[in-house]
């Protein structure tokens, strides 16, 4: 088990290394570069201009050096800015309070849109990256990379456990009723159920959820078709509709895979041997079908975290819930290199825990696994 | 002449027809009680008896607004009827295949035996609906009354059933059916159109994710160890990337600048000439003449299109030139690089794990013993057999798909913005929900019969191959 | 065989009676009865078999006695009366009572009918504490107690363990002990012991006879295995296409045979007897007809050889009394048929003359790396050879290497030591893909299983196609297609199989498509690897006796592996005794089937059910299982399980690996007993006189 867990870290540094480092050259292509440099030094400098101004801010040195600053394993650049004054990666104020220079601060401020109260080069740490917890400046937000993230994962740490707490048990419920009995008429009707949440996306339900409960056009204005106002203070009118659309979508999906479970479970000759001990039909599901039935579900969860941030993207951008999802938006959307970073990291991270939380369930759950053979 | 009114939803009809579909409704539900009372235990003859007809009469009384509609004249039976006219060879379309499907179902296998299930009818109902919308409207022109892209002023979020200004007749011209969009742009005619994109873009951009998929999957489920283990790794390193932030990657401008996508799509549509290739070598391996007789035109024609598909004019691979067939836009090349990209790992690992399974298989065993190449027994022994599962997950995956696409469109990414896919409609469309909602919801309507016709279809083929 | 049953139960009243029961499902839209008119009862402490081919609806009946037969199934007609009540009239939780205390019923795979999730400690208790209201520390004792019954080893740390953490036939067992957790009056066994390798079941069977005798506890024994049934069964009823064809005490039923598909049963099977004289008898033709396509009147009057049309087919045909005693069958002509006509004398074995050597095995060694450094030894030093036109068979349980074996001879894998000559070419570091054409085409392989040795996909003529295509045999597609019908008569199938699919065939059909598929390069050794196990008695016969055919017309060389001694000694020529991948014993098929025997070969024989009344065996009963490949004894492989050790002197057995000692010429066996004694070992298997 031990060993299984060690191994699984391993694949899971490595696979994080990998996906980081896809994203920072995916991010740091030279037409991305370019268009830093037009917006921080004036759209229409030339091209030696925008070569020079990368050149001085760092961005000239090889794609792999970079990612190594980034990271925090080789030292930040050192260098000149025009005026002769040092600069560097690990000058820029660690606390961000000297940073009033960004784009809006527009072309006047020149290239040297550096902090001037930042350490001295002598006291200066020589490495500033992910590692020593220095995750850059997003220009959009004027702030900290890591205080923009965090404050976003917090709101949507509310919203994923308001989805979880309505999601889960409702899935699993209505895929354990509807494949306890296969063809019956519960079945028909909460596999029904099931398949129609299953095709609605999230941009589908949200639109219609608004469109009947928060718009004029019903006259059924029982929510808010924004849910701004619940990242302060969640209200049943202003939180519902958000929790409903993301929920909605993975309980459909989820309730089919538990009733696929828990059909097949039903089937098996064990069931069938519980049967014939004389149990009841209640006994044979709660003691002997749903341990064998909740193993598949569970993982299922798991992995449907990746697809609950789809969820949460789209339903903070409807819903304008400024959250993990509209961070990772607003970065994209206006090549916020060092903020895309850092959303992606944290994103990347989350899905290969819950990838790794999935496996290793799956092997406690699973006395096979857990236990060995023989 | 007096300009036309605007059009209520079932018009003159409307006031025979209501009254018959409220009753046929209640009859139905009485219906139902009385088979619910009867399975409960309750002495009621004939509960299901009474289901059918009811049914039948339910069936019959929405049947008649589509039959007033083509009868009546224009307007006549509503925007409901005006509807049910103007996709009159839809219907026509699909009766014909519906009718002589299911008389023929006993001969025609597995597809026979899902059209004899109601759920794989009702499903294939729904996506032979839009499929022959989708030909009719945007390859003959037929549906539409308006040009989606054209604003009639006047019309901006106007009401569903709107007149347009300045049309004296009655006519298929003559409304905004299902009302007007914020550009005042027809909003059912750009439904119609966007199911000619999802229909086009959709299969093709699953049927590359699936080839690649299958084209890695093989060689990882068949030969394990380190092939396997090299394989899952790459594959669950794409599977840990959030989809938005790989289309947000892939799909941006300054990506498409780099040519990255098109260097990446130059890579996924090579896979199915490949895997063509290695089909036909490995099964005529033993007569090299006829391998080559064969697999020299199917390559050279692949090739054509594969080239024609990648090169753009004045690109790098633009090794045609004059013989390039067509041009695809970089932005649509990107949608398909990053929709293939988000599906062929989950179909690696679909493929995979068949391929464990029947790798085991005593007749894989025999064609080893006869000296078969290890693609001969991966895509004529093994591929073969795992056909049932790769076309369920084909038709959910094309749901899927088709859910990807609405994504794009719904951050503006890939696709022009005026262009009338459905994701695109539904982010113009949500920035006035509270007010307008039916620029938004009827595409998201449209979007979600596809796919739920497409899980209903998946989960009937499921159950009737799961029947043998 | 069975003690006469006593008197006093002869007379009591049935415990369980089934009257006229029908049963039929639904599928797609259709009623398809699968049994019909069935009627048998079961006294007090008696054991009745029911016996029938697959498809022919015993397992339907114990569903139906049980009341499970799930959605699709129902009782049409009929009545199942248990202690005098009509089980139709139970409650449900009158039924649940029934199940937990009255009838308990023993499944066939006992893998499967064990919850994965639960320990099987757990699974036990369960019962007690259900039906008899016990505590949680009274069920754990009565669990603990009825292991100790089924005579697990270590009984807590079975109770405390999972299902997959115990081996096949401790499975067996704790499914047995399950089923006697609730005392039931009557026990239904459904093939209880098919899944198990013959010693084990040999010792399973043998259990519940003994806890049976010893509670008093009425079985319905469901099974395929006629063996097994005449050494299990006080009476028999034998099942054809849903109906009882034939009923009485077992040994009258055996020995006074008084309907037609009993009969052709019975002489299916190889004997294997000590008047076993190397013949293979007539199976039968064409399968059972399946549910809802069963004829009018006598359901086996399609294959029978006694068919009067017009009587036959006429209508339903009544049960009728066929003896003295309580022996009946249902045959309109069972007064004039000639019951003691000897066989058909068909298929009789022609003592092929070996030819030169084509195959040589020497010291050949295989061995697996398993999680990193744990070592599998499926083969130790393996050596023999084979000639032209004869048959090795090569025996042994599950585990024994025999199938390893195969697949390093055919290429499928390469030795990890040792040398294969085959055809005069070196190819023990040869997987097939580095064989030219010409040897892969000489040596091919017949395989186990009907349903998964033909590609599902692709019509029977195709997969023949291709085969003579991979063999670079015909010049043209005309000449191969000609080729491949060719190849179909000659393995006895219409021409129009040709264009059909796998599942449109019988079992036995497929198994002639494999074999037809093996021949297509003209191959000079066959490997045929239990080419007859999957299929049903009447048609092993007939798949046994074209392999001996095209054996004695082509002077092919056969390979058999098998684990079952009736058919290897029908067929073989001379016979290889595997255990744990080791050579224990190798000779003559007369020298390996009489004494002196290697101890594992006296068990192997021992185990083996004799269905001919006229044969008495001696019980040897082997305890335990095969020990792990991954953790094998030290010295003699066997020395675990051998009822002969003390016999030799000192540690000797657990110090070395007895050398392969040469008995007679071309006899070798693997053990350190003495001459002596072995010499006084006496026959397995003996004439009952008279």
């Amino acid at each position: 088990m031990l060993r299984l867990l060690l191994r699984r870290l391993g694949v899971l540094l490595g696979a994080a290394v990998a996906l980081t480092f896809v994203v920072f050259w995916l991010t740091n292509l030279p037409p991305n570069l370019e268009r830093i440099a037009r917006s921080e030094a004036g759209t229409r400098i030339s091209e030696a201009e925008v070569a020079g101004w990368l050149e001085r801010n760092g961005y000239g040195r090889p794609l792999l050096v970079r990612y190594g600053e980034w990271l925090g394993v080789l030292p930040g650049w050192v260098g000149m800015d025009g005026d002769g004054n040092p600069r560097g990666r690990c000058l820029r104020a660690g606390d961000g309070a000297g940073r009033d220079a960004g784009p809006e601060s527009g072309p006047e401020s020149g290239p040297e849109s550096g902090p001037e109260s930042g350490p001295e080069p002598a006291e200066a740490p020589a490495r500033c990256g992910l590692l020593q917890g220095d995750w850059g400046w997003s220009r959009v937000f004027q702030a900290e990379v890591r205080d923009v993230v965090a404050r976003g994962l917090g709101h949507t740490a509310k919203l994923m456990a308001w989805v979880l707490v309505v999601m889960v048990p409702s899935a699993l419920l209505l895929g354990v009723l509807a494949g306890m009995r296969e063809g019956s008429g519960l079945d028909r009707a909460l596999s029904g159920v099931a398949v129609l949440t299953a095709a609605t996306p999230e941009y589908v339900s949200g639109v219609v959820l608004v469109a009947v409960f928060a718009s004029s056009a019903t006259g059924l204005r029982w929510f808010n078709g924004s849910a701004t106002s619940a990242m302060e203070d969640a209200t049943l009118a202003n939180f519902t509709l958000p929790v409903l659309t993301i929920a909605l979508y993975g309980m459909g999906y989820v309730a089919r895979m538990t009733r696929a479970a828990m059909a097949e479970v039903m089937t098996a000759p064990y069931i069938r041997a519980a049967r014939l001990k004389g149990l009841s039909f209640r006994q044979v599901v709660l003691r002997h079908a749903l341990r064998n039935a909740l193993i598949a579900p569970f993982t299922v969860v798991m992995l449907q975290i990746p697809w609950l941030l789809n969820g949460v993207v789209i339903v903070e951008t409807l819903f304008n819930y400024k959250g993990f999802g509209w961070t990772l938006v607003e970065a994209a959307g206006n090549n916020d290199i060092d903020l895309l970073l850092g959303v992606s990291v944290v994103s990347v991270v989350v899905v290969l825990l819950t990838q790794m939380a999935s496996d290793l369930g799956y092997a406690l759950l699973n006395p096979r696994i857990r236990l060995g053979r023989g | 002449m007096t300009p036309p009114e605007p059009l209520t939803w079932t018009g003159a009809a409307g006031a025979v027809l209501d009254p018959a579909l409220a009753l046929a409704v209640a009859g139905f539900v009485l219906a139902l009680g009385l088979r619910g009372a009867a399975r409960l235990g309750l002495r009621v003859g004939g509960a299901e008896r009474a289901v059918r007809v009811a049914g039948g009469l339910l069936a019959a009384a929405i049947l008649a607004y589509g039959v007033a509609g083509v009868v009546l004249p224009w307007g006549m039976a509503g925007i409901v009827g005006a509807m049910a006219r103007q996709l009159l060879p839809v219907w026509v379309a699909m009766g014909v295949v519906l009718i002589f499907s299911y008389a023929w179902r006993s001969k025609l296998g597995l597809y026979g035996r899902m059209i004899g299930s109601p759920i794989g009818r009702i499903g294939f109902g729904l996506v032979l609906f839009w499929a022959l919308t989708a030909l009719a409207a945007g390859a003959l022109g037929l549906v539409a009354p308006h040009d989606p892209l054209s604003v009639v002023s006047g019309l901006r979020n106007a009401p569903p059933g709107a007149p347009v200004p300045g049309v004296a007749a009655p006519g298929p011209g003559s409304h905004y059916l299902l009302g007007g969009d914020a550009l005042a742009r027809d909003v059912f005619s750009r439904v119609v159109q966007g199911s000619w994109i999802v229909a086009q873009v959709a299969p093709l951009a699953t049927a590359l994710g699936v080839a690649a998929g299958v084209l890695l999957g093989l060689p990882a489920g068949y030969h394990g160890g380190r092939v396997d283990a090299a394989l899952s790794f790459l594959a669950n390193l794409v599977l840990a990337f959030p989809v938005i932030l790989l289309f947000y990657l892939l799909v941006t401008p300054e990506i498409l600048a780099t040519g990255l996508p098109t260097a990446l799509a130059a890579g996924i549509f090579a896979v199915p000439p490949v895997l063509v290739a290695l089909l036909a070598w490995s099964r005529l391996r033993t007569e090299p003449g006829r391998a080559l007789a064969v697999l020299g035109p199917v390559l050279a024609g692949m090739g054509w299109l594969y080239l024609s598909a990648v090169g753009e004019a004045g690109g790098r691979l633009d090794l045609l030139g004059r013989l390039d067939l067509f041009d695809l836009p970089p932005g649509l090349l990107a949608v398909f690089v990053s929709v293939a990209f988000v599906n062929a790992p989950t179909v690696f690992r679909l493929v995979r794990g068949l391929t464990l399974d029947l790798r085991t298989r005593d007749y894989v065993a025999a064609a080893q013993t006869r000296g078969e190449s290890s693609w001969h027994v991966m895509l004529w022994e093994i591929l073969p057999n795992a056909r049932g599962p790769l076309i369920v997950d084909g038709c959910l995956r094309i749901g899927y798909t088709t859910i990807l696409l609405g994504t794009l469109g719904f951050f503006g990414l890939g696709l022009p913005p005026e262009s009338p896919d459905w994701g695109s409609t539904i982010n113009a469309g949500r920035r006035l929900l509270s007010v307008h909602p039916h620029p938004a919801v009827v595409p998201a309507v449209a979007l979600l019969s596809l796919v739920l016709g497409l899980n209903l279809l998946a989960d009937a083929l499921r159950e009737e191959s799961l029947k043998d | 065989m069975p003690e006469p049953v006593p008197p006093a139960l002869e007379a009591a009243e049935p415990i369980l009676e089934v009257e006229g029961l029908s049963v039929s499902f639904r599928a797609r839209g259709r009623e398809v009865p699968a049994v019909a008119s069935f009627s048998c009862s079961v006294r007090p402490g008696e054991v009745v078999g029911l016996v029938g081919e697959s498809g022919c609806g015993k397992s339907t009946v114990a569903s139906a006695i049980l009341r499970d037969l799930g959605p699709a199934g129902r009782v049409v007609g009929g009545t199942v009366r248990f202690r005098g009540r009509d089980l139709a009239t139970l409650s449900p939780a009158e039924l649940r009572r029934l199940r937990g205390g009255g009838i308990a019923m023993i499944p066939q795979e006992p893998t499967a009918a064990l919850n994965p999730a639960l320990t099987v400690g757990r699974q036990l208790m369960e019962v007690p504490m259900l039906h008899g209201g016990a505590s949680g520390a009274e069920a754990w004792a009565r669990a603990l107690e009825m292991a100790r019954d089924v005579r697990l080893p270590d009984p807590e740390r079975v109770l405390r363990s999972y299902p997959h953490q115990l081996s096949g036939g401790q499975r067996q067992r704790i499914v047995i002990a399950m089923a006697l957790m609730a005392r039931p009056a009557l026990l239904i066994l459904d093939e209880p012991t098919s899944a198990l390798d013959v010693t084990v079941a040999a010792a399973v069977v043998q259990l519940l006879r003994e806890l049976g005798r010893r509670q008093g506890t009425a079985m319905l024994f469901i099974s395929h295995d006629l063996g097994l049934v005449l050494e299990t069964c006080d009476r028999v009823c034998v099942m054809y296409a849903g109906e009882a064809v034939e009923t009485g005490p077992t040994a009258e039923v055996f020995a006074r045979t008084r309907h037609p598909y009993t009969r052709a049963l019975l002489r299916s099977l190889p004997r294997i007897g000590p008047e076993a004289d190397s013949l293979l008898v007539n199976g039968l033709d064409g399968v059972p007809p399946p549910p809802g396509e069963r004829p009018r009147g006598c359901g086996f009057a399609p294959r029978c050889a006694h068919v009067a049309p017009g009587r036959c087919d006429g209508g339903a045909v009544p049960m009728l009394r066929v003896g003295p005693g309580p022996h009946a069958a249902r045959c309109l002509r069972h007064g004039e048929i000639d019951w003691d006509a000897p066989p058909p004398r068909a298929g009789r074995r022609v003592p092929v003359k070996p030819g030169p050597v084509v195959l040589r095995v020497e010291g050949l060694s295989k061995s697996y790396a398993v999680a990193g450094r744990r070592v599998v030894r499926a083969n130790e030093s393996v050596s023999f050879e084979v000639r032209e036109g004869e048959t090795l068979a090569v025996v042994g349980e599950s585990g024994c290497g025999k199938s390893t074996l195969a697949r390093v001879l055919i290429g499928l894998e390469t030795a990890s030591a040792g040398r294969v000559t085959l055809l005069g070419q070196e190819v023990q570091d040869r997987p097939v893909r580095a064989r030219d054409p010409r040897t892969v085409a000489a040596v091919q392989m017949v395989f186990q299983d009907p349903t998964d040795t033909l590609n599902p996909s692709r019509t029977v003529g195709r997969q023949i196609l291709r085969a003579l295509e991979a063999f670079r045999v015909g010049r043209s597609r005309a000449e191969r297609r000609g080729r491949m019908l060719g190849l179909l008569d000659r393995v006895e199938l219409p021409r129009a199989l040709a264009e059909r699919l796998p599942r449109q065939l019988s079992g036995g059909q497929r198994q002639r498509v494999g074999i037809a598929r093996a021949l297509a390069g003209g191959a000079r050794i066959v490997l045929a690897d239990e080419p007859v196990s999957a299929l049903d008695v009447s048609v092993q016969a007939a798949v046994l006796r074209l392999l001996l055919e095209i054996q004695g017309s082509e002077r092919t060389t056969l390979l058999l592996i098998s684990h079952d001694l009736s058919v290897v000694r029908a067929l073989s020529d001379r016979v290889l005794v595997m255990y744990l991948g080791h050579v224990v014993e190798i000779g003559t098929a007369d020298q390996v089937f009489a004494p002196p025997y290697h101890p594992y070969t006296e068990a192997l024989l021992a185990a083996v059910p004799v269905a001919d009344p006229r044969v008495r065996k001696r019980r040897v009963i082997l305890d335990g299982d095969v020990p792990s490949a991954l953790d094998p004894p030290s010295g003699c492989p066997f020395r675990t399980r051998c009822r002969w050790k003390d016999a030799v002197p000192g540690d000797l057995c657990a110090r070395e690996i007895p050398p392969l000692r040469a008995l007679a010429p071309g006899h070798r066996v693997r053990c350190h007993l003495p001459d002596e004694a072995l010499a006084g070992m006496e026959p397995v298997f003996e004439a009952v006189p008279g």
